[in-house]
């Protein structure tokens, strides 16, 4: 589903991403980890073209993202994105954030696309806010309305960029009991995050980054239970001990 | 020294013969509000365009933008009117020339009008640009990531916002607009200040012209800032900044 073949990045002179490969099939929910600053949210950025890289390739459902003819706008949305600050639109409720791409994007009609974001609001336990506004929802709240907007686009894989990390220890379950669901349900999913109980849980692949190069890339056992690189091993006994 | 303030003096028949004074001030009244008015939307549509181009990921159209305004807003309102009205039609082809000076209606008006839109849209540019460089990175982001095309994230999701945070700024301007207009004197627009000079030398009452002139300088920036007030509540939302709850 996500082909990322010897992708590397650099700003100006300075390398974020080195020479990363790695495979998302399809059904398949990978984690990527790392310190900040491993370039873990800029190779996700990459997979839909958000941010451009300078070498490599990335195939999107047989779809090359860097490619100068590829048709950016429509490959997008098709791959649903969370990010770290929601990034809901603030001046339109809630309703019109999930409604505004179904329409302009894919041409859903106005009931359809109403339909289709109730629907998801309900399932993400927010049907009662739909005529608020972002502001007005918490942190916890706003991000599963996000995911929500994402899933209205019925997208085929879904990319998560630390969709946690903003959010008060309280509201961090309410989001990750919605990811794991969805993971259920068998949806594609590349998720930047360090919730390693959710990668524990959910996950298949764990993807293990540093300084920009993917340091490990394992199944999800393996990973935890005995990682080759010793970075890793570091990583996890700092992270794990809590 | 007393003042002897002759206030009966507006409703007197005025020595140019187009009737009492103060339908000499009506007219001018008129002239500013066209000249303003019609500032006021060219400012806008030009000032927006330019904005945004300036925050475009396109270098040759931000820096086409960043010119305009480098221009615009470092040459003198009034140096520009009179290179509009005097320069430019020696400029240009001789045929469209000769009809900007022979044959195009209301000279001064349109000349004023341009030039004072021009001029006021390099300071809206300013505000556009900062109001979109003011909102979250990621909105852009979040709205590309959606599928949206560039022009449809800016219609659709920076700019209903960048036009909400610039409203105050872009209030001042709309009043400076009013007042600026006076400038428009110089190349013989018969405005609200021209007239107030004209009632000064045919009718002698300085002060009073002068206050007459001021008093509706002053509602009309008044009304323009209460309506920009009440625009600026209209269009707040819950939640977003400055919207309160």
């Amino acid at each position: 589903m996500i082909d990322i073949n010897n992708v590397s990045k650099w700003y100006g002179q300075f390398q974020v991403l080195t020479d990363c490969s790695t495979r998302i099939n399809k059904g398949e929910v990978v984690v990527v980890c790392g310190p900040s600053g491993s370039g873990k949210s800029t190779l996700i950025k990459c997979v839909n073209g958000l941010e451009p890289f300078q070498s490599g390739t990335i195939l999107v459902d047989g779809t090359s993202v860097g490619a100068p003819k590829t048709n950016l706008p429509k490959l997008r949305s098709r791959v649903g994105m969370v990010f770290q600050h929601f990034e809901l639109f603030p001046h339109l409720s809630i309703t019109e954030n999930l409604c505004l791409a179904q329409m302009k994007v894919l041409g859903r009609n106005h009931e359809e696309a109403h339909n289709k974001g109730l629907q998801l609001l309900d399932r993400v336990g927010l049907k009662a806010h739909a005529e608020k506004f972002p502001g007005q929802l918490s942190g916890g709240q706003q991000q599963r309305v996000a995911i929500a907007r994402a899933l209205a686009m019925d997208p085929i894989a879904m990319l998560f960029d630390e969709p946690t990390s903003a959010l008060d220890p309280e509201m961090i379950n309410e989001v990750l009991d919605v990811m794991t669901q969805l993971a259920a349900e068998g949806m594609t999913m590349m998720c930047v995050t360090h919730e390693m109980g959710f990668a524990r849980r959910v996950a298949h692949r764990v993807i293990f980054m540093d300084h920009g190069q993917i340091v490990e890339d394992a199944a999800k056992d393996e990973f935890f239970g005995s990682p080759r690189s010793e970075r890793a091993q570091q990583f996890l006994s700092k992270i794990l001990q809590h | 020294m007393t003042l002897n303030l002759n206030w009966g003096i507006l409703l007197e028949e005025s020595a140019t013969g187009d009737g009492p004074y103060w339908t000499l001030l009506a007219t001018g009244l008129q002239w500013t509000l066209a000249t303003a008015l019609t500032g006021w939307v060219i400012a806008l549509l030009v000032g927006s365009i330019v904005g945004v181009l300036r925050t475009l990921p396109y270098r040759p159209l931000a820096l086409l933008g960043d010119i305009y305004v480098e221009v615009f807003r470092n040459i003198p309102l009034l140096v520009q009117l009179f290179f509009w009205f005097f320069v430019w039609p020696e400029v240009v082809p001789q045929e469209i020339g000769r009809w900007m000076k022979q044959d195009m209606p209301y000279p001064e008006f349109i000349t004023a009008a341009l030039g004072l839109g021009w001029f006021t849209a390099a300071r809206v540019a300013e505000q556009v640009k900062s109001g979109i460089l003011s909102l979250p990175r990621g909105q852009k982001n979040a709205a590309l990531a959606l599928g949206f095309s560039l022009p449809q994230t800016y219609r659709l999701v920076i700019l209903p916002q960048a036009f909400r945070v610039v409203i105050p700024p872009l209030t001042s301007e709309f009043m400076n607009i009013f007042k600026n207009s006076a400038a428009a004197l110089a190349i013989g627009l018969t405005e609200l200040t021209f007239q107030m000079k004209q009632m000064v030398e045919y009718s002698n009452e300085v002060i009073v012209s002068i206050a007459a002139v001021t008093t509706i300088y002053m509602t009309l920036a008044f009304a323009v800032n209460r309506g920009m007030a009440w625009l600026e509540k209209k269009a707040r939302v819950p939640g977003m900044i400055g919207g309160g709850r």
